[in-house]
């Protein structure tokens, strides 16, 4: 099968394309969102150009990956001034995450929180996005959402009488958001880790209706990242920084834990409340945890199987 | 001039160094901690050794070790009043009010800490001191559960000792000033003020 | 060629009309005008010009969007009678309701485009050109049902609109199993709607298996309430017949499935206040709020209020009949279904919400105008298909050539 001519589109000429990867698919993809873009895309020749070339990250293969990530970083170097590289590591073999939060160790200095904000790029303001949230409990009432708040401001933490729960994305074996998503630009990876591609979600939200614990957030407006503070080691599924209009989480800080790192979250936290490691090893941390400890998880009535493991050390 | 730093107070500030957010510790290797003799992996069950894995050094006060350099004899056991070291002895609690500085510290060596039957123990073994009295911490410890690590998940990793979250003359944690509570939902739009452009990014 | 003279002839029928009319178009022209502004304005700052927040994710436009499904599900309820019971007077509005459909579900994609972050992804939901989740989301399965249910609409109603333009009968062997499919499939569109929201665990106020049937039984209620109120105006404006009894019987069937809507929500009341579990609490926020959260409790109490009202209305023949009851009660009965589906269905769901927060919800002045161009959209729309369809039906707008209707018109032949 020839490939097809020219799309006028185009503002490079195409390269020559040995992979064949102009299929007719293609061809009616870009025929189809070109009369799509032209009215939505506001007639910025390089907006039309990306969106054409979009393709779900799942499909993407080889050749196809390296020219993605090789231009999405010439993009954000140029925005941000600096030299970003955005990796695409695959799951470890042999490796299922988990997390361990010990609630009688977290103190709700929230200095998590913004480790997290620092390590993976997100919005500060308009909308601020922080993908960890520290609930403030009360001791009489234990666990009860009716009674919790996170934003406490006290002096000095922790408050007599209340305890902190973090909270964030659980990373479930049967996760609500993804079986909703009705273009499947959410999906759980074989290291445990739900991603998200920031380049196919149409921003519809169903995935934030449906996450029981509040962890996914939405870009409501361009993200406003200072390039001073922007973390320039992203990965495509982690923390590269968002467009407007998408969902984002927690992702177990995949562009460390992928590279055998803990997540931020683990490594600032003061009082070591947060323990990170692969389930299938027994002598990781976290299995010695489960051996150990009383664990339990949140919300377990739904039956969403979570990664993420709270427990009692004392 | 010796430091007149308070051992507190620096170990205070180490505690609360680990709480500021240390990219620089995250990327760089951690700084290398005195020699620590390699044994067999240590398990939960086996018995108390010191562990192969590297862990951060202790938080001595700038120039404060060896102690030897001031303390070269033993002296008369007896718990007193101090002379040098008082700022620590004043803010010493640790259990019941008998505690006293040689109940960890060796009398005759100095530059050492020593177990209940008298064995000696380095510094950067302390935790073994700890361990006698906070045996369910310290198996905790051993295995990650309990404390903090930095590093390699599957690999290299640091271990913080008891001391670098702990200052073991005041163990209780203080307790810290949070950081700022998130925006709430109504707060989050423009609220009236002009939105920044879209088309530039803050330089 | 036939079809552009019709097209030019439709073009002529739209254009024309007294002072009233003409006014109706500009003030849908200007509804639609204003909805451009706001979302201009929204497409540049992003979402964030409404009031969601990842709080309350889903709001004025979903809301509206749900409203108007079961609006379009409605049209099917001239349909049973009309076929099952073989009542004459109503076959001949049975177009009418389908171009109500036509328009609903017109203005219940155009609030969803509204409502997504990136409008310009559109694609990625078409399946060969993008990556549907099918089976498992229901919004994927909304979105083929509502196209279907609308390509179904459209092609009966054009069918037989532009049939009996060229003096025509319809052709029954394609038009009588389509229209019979069209009513399961009005009742999916609403199903898989009201699944959308009923599948989701983490909101117990929607998780609920009363979802479904509510929202048919509040459909049934909304949608006809429109086609009372058209039908009159069209009565005294085109001439049009439409018999007394087809009105009355549309309002009597409507009193059943308010019956069964108030039924319904007496059960869900029960089991929320008598078992008294965690859940309880968006029941509290929706009927007597939450500390000093009482934002919905007017609005609340007004849709239970108008419904009851509306019920007895036109379960009584009396006030049934007379048209100054009848049309309050369509009116109250519309308010009250719109009301019970956005602030009574939607935001109750997020409130509190999954970590127990209540972020107190109002639509903002740009939601506003984005709402109002979209039911000008919706109504410019229904406008220009009925200002079409009238005269076809009457005879007045018919080919160049056809012959004259009477015996031979598509409206007497079956």
């Amino acid at each position: 099968m020839s490939p097809p001519s020219k799309l006028p589109v185009l503002a490079d000429p195409p390269r020559a394309d040995p992979s064949g990867e102009w299929s007719r698919r293609r061809f009616l993809q870009a025929g189809a969102a070109t009369a799509a873009l032209a009215a939505a895309a506001g007639c910025k020749p390089e907006a039309v150009v990306e969106e054409l070339r979009r393709r779900n990250f799942k499909e993407l293969t080889g050749a196809d990956l390296k020219d993605l990530l090789a231009r999405l970083e010439k993009k954000y170097s140029a925005e941000y001034g600096k030299a970003v590289t955005v990796g695409a590591a695959g799951p470890m073999p042999g490796v299922n995450f988990g997390y361990g939060l010990d609630l009688s160790r977290c103190i709700g200095c929230r200095r998590c929180v913004y480790a997290c904000v620092k390590e993976n790029n997100q919005s500060r303001k308009h909308p601020q996005i922080q993908w960890i949230r520290v609930l403030q409990m009360e001791k009489e009432h234990g666990v009860d959402l009716a009674h919790a708040t996170p934003y406490y401001d006290p002096e000095l933490v922790p408050e007599p009488g209340h305890f902190y729960m973090p909270t964030q994305c659980q990373q479930c074996r049967h996760p609500p958001c993804t079986k909703v998503c009705p273009v499947k630009a959410t999906w759980k990876e074989p290291d445990g880790i739900v991603v998200i591609d920031y380049d196919w979600c149409i921003g519809c939200r169903c995935c934030t209706a449906a996450c029981p614990y509040g962890a996914r957030k939405f870009n409501w407006a361009e993200p406003e990242l200072p390039a001073a503070e922007m973390n320039p080691v992203t990965h495509y599924l982690g923390n590269r920084p968002r467009p407007k209009g998408v969902v984002e989480k927690c992702t177990f800080c995949i562009q460390r834990s992928r590279a055998g790192r803990y997540p931020a979250c683990v490594e600032i936290c003061p009082v070591g409340a947060r323990k990170f490691g692969n389930l299938l090893d027994p002598k990781s941390e976290i299995r010695e945890v489960m051996d150990r400890k009383r664990v339990f998880v949140f919300k377990q009535e739904l039956a969403t199987e979570p990664q993420f493991y709270y427990f009692y050390a004392t | 001039m010796r430091s007149r730093i308070p051992l507190v107070a620096l170990a205070f500030l180490a505690a609360l160094g680990l709480a500021g957010p240390p990219p620089s510790a995250a990327s760089e290797p951690a700084r290398p901690g005195p020699q620590v003799p390699a044994h067999s992996a240590a398990t939960a069950d086996a018995p108390a050794g010191p562990l192969d894995i590297q862990a951060e050094p202790p938080p001595f006060t700038e120039g404060i070790f060896p102690c030897s350099q001031c303390h070269d004899r033993a002296v008369d056991a007896k718990p007193k009043q101090l002379a040098f070291h008082d700022e620590i002895q004043a803010s010493l609690h640790h259990g019941p009010p008998s505690r006293w500085c040689l109940d960890c510290h060796d009398n005759s060596k100095r530059d050492f800490l020593h177990l209940i039957n008298g064995e000696l123990v380095p510094f950067t073994e302390s935790y073994r001191v700890c361990g006698q009295c906070h045996g369910d911490k310290y198996r905790d410890w051993r295995v990650g559960v309990h404390g903090k690590r930095i590093g390699m998940w599957n690999g290299a990793k640091t271990y913080f000792l008891c001391v670098n979250c702990h200052n073991p003359h005041n163990p209780r944690f203080k307790a810290l000033k949070p950081l700022p509570p998130p925006v709430p939902p109504q707060d989050q739009g423009f609220n009236g003020a002009p939105p920044p452009s879209t088309q530039e990014k803050a330089p | 060629m036939g079809i552009l003279e019709f097209l030019k002839g439709a073009a002529r029928q739209v254009a024309s009309g007294g002072r009233t009319y003409k006014a109706w178009v500009a003030l849908l022209l200007g509804m639609m005008a204003v909805g451009l502004v706001g979302y201009a304005k929204q497409y540049r700052l992003g979402l964030i010009a409404t009031n969601m927040r990842d709080q309350v994710t889903w709001a004025f436009y979903v809301g509206n969007f749900t409203f108007l499904v079961g609006v379009a599900a409605a049209a099917v309820l001239l349909v049973v009678p009309a076929y099952v019971y073989q009542w004459k007077p109503m076959k001949e509005v049975v177009v009418l309701g389908e171009l109500l459909a036509i328009s609903a579900l017109t203005m219940c994609l155009t609030f969803i485009l509204v409502d997504m972050g990136r409008p310009d992804r559109l694609t990625h939901i078409i399946p060969g050109l993008g990556s549907p989740n099918w089976p498992s989301s229901l919004l994927s399965w909304d979105a083929l049902v509502l196209n279907a249910y609308l390509v179904v609409n459209l092609s009966v109603a054009v069918h037989i609109l532009y049939r009996a333009y060229r003096g025509e009968s319809y052709a029954k062997w394609f038009v009588v199993p389509v229209v019979l499919l069209s009513v399961p499939m009005a009742v999916g569109i609403h199903t898989v709607t009201a699944f959308l929201y009923n599948g989701m665990a983490a909101r117990p106020f929607w998780n609920a298996s009363i979802l479904a049937p509510r929202f048919l039984a509040s459909a049934f209620c909304s949608g006809p309430a429109v086609m009372i109120i058209l039908f009159q105006i069209l009565r005294k404006t085109t001439g049009l017949e439409i018999k007394d009894e087809a009105i009355w019987k549309v309002a009597e069937l409507m009193a059943y499935a308010m019956f069964f809507n108030l039924f319904l929500l007496g059960a869900e009341l029960f089991k929320e206040y008598y078992s008294r579990t965690e859940h309880l609490l968006y029941t509290e926020y929706l009927w007597s709020g939450i500390g000093d959260k009482k934002a919905l409790v007017p609005y609340a109490w007004f849709s239970l209020a108008a419904s009851v009202v509306a019920f007895l209305i036109f379960l009584i023949p009396r006030t049934r009949r007379n048209w100054t009851t009848l049309n309050l009660g369509a009116v109250l009965i519309f308010a009250g279904v719109y009301i019970e589906k956005g602030m009574g269905l939607v935001i109750p769901g997020m409130t509190p919400d999954t970590l127990g927060e209540i972020y107190e919800y109002r639509p903002t002045m740009n939601e506003w105008m984005v709402a109002i161009g979209v039911f000008g959209l919706g109504g410019l729309v229904f406008t220009v298909l009925i200002k079409t369809a009238v005269p076809i039906m009457q005879g007045t707008f018919r080919a160049p050539g056809a012959p004259a209707p009477g015996a031979g018109s598509a409206f007497a032949a079956h």
